[in-house]
């Protein structure tokens, strides 16, 4: 289940005029980063602020010890540097995610760093292969969709494309368990096994059922949105034109259609894999797979807030960083838009 | 809209109509249900995993799936209408004021916006259970309601710009309205369609939030029975007793294709100017 409401975002008004066209593009570029550097500087203020600062994470850390040892509440204070003023540890923090040094995890005294790089690698693997497969198949099933507009087809398709996105990810995934798993198929394993620190990957199979699972949860909302933009260019002159001139529809559709759809395209899936950093927690939980949602909500449930607060951090981070990318890809896919910032 | 001509405009979209009829089944399940249930939701019947007790066998404590699924929906269904209804009230407010008030007001707010955005929804809830050592229900509607403002703030400026620029805004000005008279009579009623649709949207996000948050164990009331809690209960036995898991599954994705449906439903109807 993903975020279809958060519309596509458009780039940053690019500068009315400027003195050359190269000029232009860096000054674009520079307020556009800036802008992420913003946005991340918040988010740090705001993944610190909400798992150090509200609640109480001894208390959390010790449940039901915390009543009746004061003296391990006191060592833990001062070992987490509780004692010390907010902004003090904040900006003690900050400065680690700068230099690399994140503290250790309170789960097992590790550092922190130590115990998410490979965690990364995992889940950039498993969003990845996924978005190459939900691609494909989400351009292709948009194609036959528009191609057959108000036919049968189109709306059984459409119909299918909706109950699909309502569901949450984890339902999906239950039923695909459930499914070619455990009650009905016995074909896949149902949870990611790769023993002794081996990354997951190495066992394929344990890979098909997650991958799935997250290209069901994604490619409806993409093939929706580049859907409708494809109707809306088939509605256009330049393609009324292209027909008139006896272009065969397959051709219209593949070189006129589908290339300019590919900009409201590139913003969802932008918008999509960044729901994916987030979206894989309850995927990667539920098949038990080595990657960051998984070992954040292991974190969470031990209140291990070093290893949460630079999770988070991460998962923020790709979100603006993807969504960086689109922007300026888009820029670059839109003659209109290039012009505009370069006279 | 007078009722019956409502009444014949929902008869008119079958999505909507399905939409609602299922969603309707669905929370007359979750609120009447525990009068219906057989046992009583900590009722031991018999060994856990098997099929004693009615017909969707035990749980993990022997106690009796079909009547915790029948006990299990109402916290969902609260939280859930809460949660949206706090995101929907906030996120129009801070929307409509910074589409209304605009300049570096604007500016700001959507910068700020920005930021929630870039934390997904169910990130933000794992952020501060971090601290916590047993969630509330409160706190999950606060967490689920808050973490839809940002979202919903930014389809409601949207809506909004379209709107505050209209001359029958400037005439009210002229007439020397209050800011908050011209919102509350000029501007919001005029946004009612999309809002409606967003709602809905929301709804089918915070149901799948909370179900997803009771999935992960995060219990607000450890023992009663919670269809999202239900899964992580029964999870290990999916292979012998899929019941205790496909249950509380099949009637969450019920749930939330029923809500996306109507959803989809009324921002048809609202495209097509009705």
């Amino acid at each position: 289940m993903t975020d279809l409401a958060t519309k596509p975002t458009t780039p940053t008004a690019a500068p009315a005029r400027s003195s050359g066209a190269g000029t232009a593009w860096l000054k674009w570029l520079a307020r556009r980063l800036g802008l992420a550097v913003l946005t991340l500087w918040l988010c740090s203020v705001l993944v610190f602020f909400a798992t150090a600062a509200l609640g109480d994470p001894i208390r959390a850390i010790l449940g039901k010890d915390y009543a009746t040892s004061p003296e391990r509440v006191a060592t833990l204070t001062a070992e987490l540097k509780l004692d010390q003023p907010l902004i003090t540890r904040y900006l003690d923090w900050l400065g680690g995610l700068f230099t690399g040094n994140l503290g250790n995890s309170i789960a097992n005294g590790l550092p922190v760093s130590q115990l998410v790089g490979d965690r990364i690698v995992n889940s950039a693997v498993l969003v990845l292969i996924s978005a190459v497969v939900m691609i494909p198949v989400a351009f292709g099933i948009a194609l036959i969709s528009a191609n057959a507009r108000g036919k049968r087809t189109d709306g059984v398709i459409q119909i299918i494309m909706i109950v699909l996105a309502g569901l949450p990810e984890f339902v999906v995934g239950i039923l695909l368990v459930a499914l070619f798993s455990t009650t009905v198929l016995h074909v896949l394993p149902a949870v990611t096994i790769a023993g002794g620190g081996a990354p997951p990957w190495s066992k394929p199979g344990s890979m098909i059922l997650p991958v799935l699972t997250l290209v069901i949860a994604v490619a409806p909302y993409v093939s929706r949105i580049v859907r409708s933009s494809l109707l809306e260019v088939l509605d256009s002159d330049y393609v009324e034109l292209a027909r008139l001139k006896g272009v065969p529809e397959r051709i219209v559709l593949r070189k006129h259609a589908l290339l300019n759809a590919i900009v409201p395209g590139i913003q969802v899936i932008a918008l999509q894999l960044a729901w994916l950093a987030g979206g894989v927690v309850l995927v990667e939980y539920l098949f038990s797979y080595p990657g960051v949602g998984a070992s954040l909500v292991d974190s969470v449930r031990n209140s291990d807030f070093p290893m949460v607060q630079v999770l988070a951090m991460t998962i923020a981070a790709v979100y603006v960083g993807v969504n960086l990318i689109a922007d300026v890809l888009s820029i670059l896919f839109t003659p209109r838009a290039r012009t505009a910032i370069a006279s | 809209m007078t009722a019956p001509v409502a009444l014949r405009r929902i008869g008119s979209q079958p999505r909507l109509l399905t939409g609602l009829v299922i969603t309707v089944v669905v929370a007359l399940v979750a609120i009447v249900g525990p009068w219906l249930a057989p046992y009583g939701e900590n009722d031991i019947v018999g060994k856990p995993f098997t099929h004693e007790g009615s017909w969707l066998g035990t749980d993990y404590l022997g106690q009796d799936v079909w009547s915790r699924v029948l006990c299990g929906g109402g916290s969902i269904l609260v939280i859930s209408v809460l949660a949206t209804a706090l995101g929907m009230i906030v996120g129009v407010m801070i929307g409509v004021v910074a589409a209304y008030a605009g300049g570096w007001l604007d500016e700001a707010v959507m910068r700020l916006n920005d930021v929630a955005l870039a934390f997904p929804q169910i990130l933000l809830a794992l952020l501060v259970l971090t601290a916590v050592d047993q969630p509330s229900w409160w706190m999950i509607v606060l967490l689920v309601g808050f973490s839809h403002a940002p979202r919903v703030a930014r389809l409601a400026r949207g809506v909004a710009l379209g709107i505050v620029s209209r001359d029958y805004v400037t005439s009210a000005e002229a007439l020397g309205e209050s800011r908050l008279r011209v919102i509350m009579a000029e501007v919001l009623p005029n946004m009612n369609a999309p809002l409606l649709a967003e709602a809905g949207l929301r709804l089918t996000y915070s149901i799948g939030i909370v179900a997803g948050l009771g999935f992960l164990g995060f219990a607000t009331n450890p023992g009663a029975a919670d269809w999202g809690v239900m899964i992580n209960e029964n999870r290990l036995a999916l292979l012998v007793q899929p019941w205790g898991v496909l249950a509380p599954v099949i009637i969450i994705g019920l749930f939330t294709v029923g809500t996306n449906l109507m959803a989809d439903g009324i921002a048809q109807l609202a495209g097509r100017g009705d």
